[in-house]
């Protein structure tokens, strides 16, 4: 594993481990992750892994920079060492696709010169890795979307998207944890929620699970939001 | 007991220094814009450093006490007043029943902190009392202050002495006054032009009319880079100073999202990030080079200084 530390200001260290997107570099994250949350060090604050890079906020007046590339060296070596094998959480999220809940489907079906039903069929064949999480509480940048539904982002973004709104730009898909501004193609709504603040463990998605978008019913949607959101 | 919200102001916030440990979940740190600022008026309370406050932006709000009480304003000089005269900052001040603290002209900086002795009784949402403004969490309910609000004490104010005759240092005050912003490298400090880099040291960056708690955007010259790569998104930081595509700076704030996907051209100085809270929308920035182990200094003789603060006032409070 080929990887370099760079100082993100004064209180936060990057690990890079590579220039592209894949899944090695993905499954090395996971187990730097894992190892931060066994051993934390004083001075540690947290981390934010990325797509190809983990971020390490630490306190510089208890473990300065040169201090922090030691103990990340020690750390890198025993990653290596411990060839950590994770196996990964599959998360399967009900989707209702299309209607008024998957407003811009018609449009990415058409982009791509392929039926409704086809588009539906892609995106629930695969399983998404979870390569990060950012931009909103809960919000995952997923990997291995097929390029045969690719649609570009809207020119004009829309200023309020659902909550639990499933939706692909460009190459990416992903799903809209709280309401926000943006300028996805939505083409579903989830069944669970992302985020939930009032939860121990208020994110759904970490780095390194697997999702498996499940097509439902509106019925069966009703059902599973149990009378949430006033349905 | 607690006090009673009489005008919201321009943008008034519970605060306290941040929600640690979310960040890979997505959720923003927030907190205090002027982290010193709130730690320092906790201490001269002898309060934790962590208790929460209220920010004050520009425009203070009018807030009733509703019972006495030991509180303190620091940060920015908004000209603070209780039942129109003014009152000292920087050192703990007696609120009497019925009082209304309000405030007027901003003299120096822009963010004011009140902090009251005790700290708020506001409900904690994932071990912080900060406000995700966007994501509608924690703080007061999620949102902004705003008049008919009541906030509660966690404990009542019964010390016996009247006024206090003393205050910190003056030398302990940060000093809000430069323009002068000290940054280290940023990860893509090498992927800009020479003339870019020279350009950013040299030329004074305005802070325009679109500043607020997640960013400040710079007017000023355009930074160009000589390798346009396309960025994979990843961590960011308070005072990171990213150049989207259009060649013009913003300096990542308080509020700022856990990640972005901008070349990242240097990084303020943890050290002067009070100084640049304290800045708004028509201030000029000069900016700084300066070497890691500097800014590690830096920090590490202000924390210093902090805990000298701290334990002296420990000294009085008993």
């Amino acid at each position: 594993m080929i990887f370099s530390f760079y100082p993100l200001g004064d209180s936060a260290v990057v690990i890079k481990l590579g220039e592209e997107i894949s899944k090695p570099i993905s499954n090395n994250i996971q187990a730097l992750c894992a190892w931060l949350d066994e051993y934390t060090f004083e001075g540690f604050v947290e981390y934010t892994p990325a797509f190809t890079t983990i971020t390490i906020y630490y306190e510089p007046w208890i473990v300065n920079y040169r201090e922090m590339e030691n103990l990340l060296q020690e750390m890198m070596g025993s990653i290596l060492d411990n060839k950590v094998k994770t196996e990964p959480v599959i998360i399967e999220i009900p989707v209702l696709y299309g209607g008024s809940w998957g407003p811009d489907l018609n449009f990415v079906a058409e982009y791509n010169n392929i039926s409704i039903e086809e588009v539906i069929a892609i995106h629930s064949a695969a399983a998404y890795l979870v390569h990060m999480i950012g931009f909103a509480p809960g919000f995952p940048y997923l990997g291995g979307m097929n390029e045969k539904i690719s649609t570009p982002r809207k020119d004009n973004p829309r200023s309020k998207i659902p909550a639990g709104s499933v939706g692909i730009a460009g190459k990416q898909t992903g799903v809209y944890p709280i309401e926000t501004p943006g300028g996805w193609q939505i083409i579903g709504r989830a069944a669970v929620d992302l985020f939930d603040i009032n939860s121990a463990v208020p994110a759904l998605l970490k780095v390194g699970d697997l999702v498996r978008f499940m097509p439902v019913s509106e019925t069966e949607f009703m059902q599973i939001r149990g009378g949430k959101d006033g349905y | 007991m607690g006090i009673k919200v009489i005008k919201g102001g321009l943008l008034t916030t519970i605060q306290d220094v941040g929600r640690y440990g979310y960040r890979k979940d997505g959720i923003i740190v927030s907190g205090a814009m002027d982290t010193v600022a709130l730690r320092m008026g906790n201490l001269l309370l002898g309060n934790s450093e962590m208790e929460a406050g209220i920010e004050c932006t520009l425009l203070g709000p009018v807030i009733l006490f509703e019972t006495d009480q030991l509180v303190a304003i620091t940060g920015g000089d908004l000209s603070p007043a209780i039942n129109g005269c003014p009152i000292p900052m920087w050192r703990p001040v007696i609120v009497n029943k019925g009082s209304t603290l309000s405030f007027g002209k901003p003299v120096v900086g822009c963010r004011s902190y009140l902090t009251v002795y005790g700290g708020f009784k506001v409900p904690k949402v994932l071990e912080s009392c900060s406000t995700y403004l966007r994501a509608k969490i924690g703080g007061w309910k999620g949102r902004a202050l705003k008049a008919g609000d009541f906030i509660p004490f966690r404990k009542p104010y019964e010390f016996s002495v009247a006024k206090f005759n003393w205050s910190p240092d003056q030398k302990m005050y940060p000093d809000y006054s430069g323009q002068i912003i000290r940054v280290i490298k940023g990860p893509e400090f090498d992927l800009f032009t020479e003339k870019s880099i020279i350009t950013f040291f040299t030329e004074k960056y305005k802070i325009s009319m679109e500043a607020d708690r997640m960013g400040y955007r710079l007017d000023g010259p355009v930074l160009h880079l000589s390798d346009k790569k396309e960025m994979l998104s990843s961590a960011v930081a308070f005072g990171t100073i990213q150049v989207p595509g259009q060649g013009m700076p913003i300096v990542l704030m308080a509020d700022h999202q856990t990640t972005g996907g901008y070349p990242r051209i240097a990084q303020v100085i943890s050290a002067d990030l009070t100084q640049l809270a304290q800045m708004k929308s028509g201030d000029y920035i000069t900016f700084e080079l300066v070497t890691l182990a500097m800014a590690q200094d830096l920090l590490l003789n202000r924390e210093q200084q902090i805990k000298q603060l701290k334990q002296t006032l420990t000294f009085k409070y008993g």
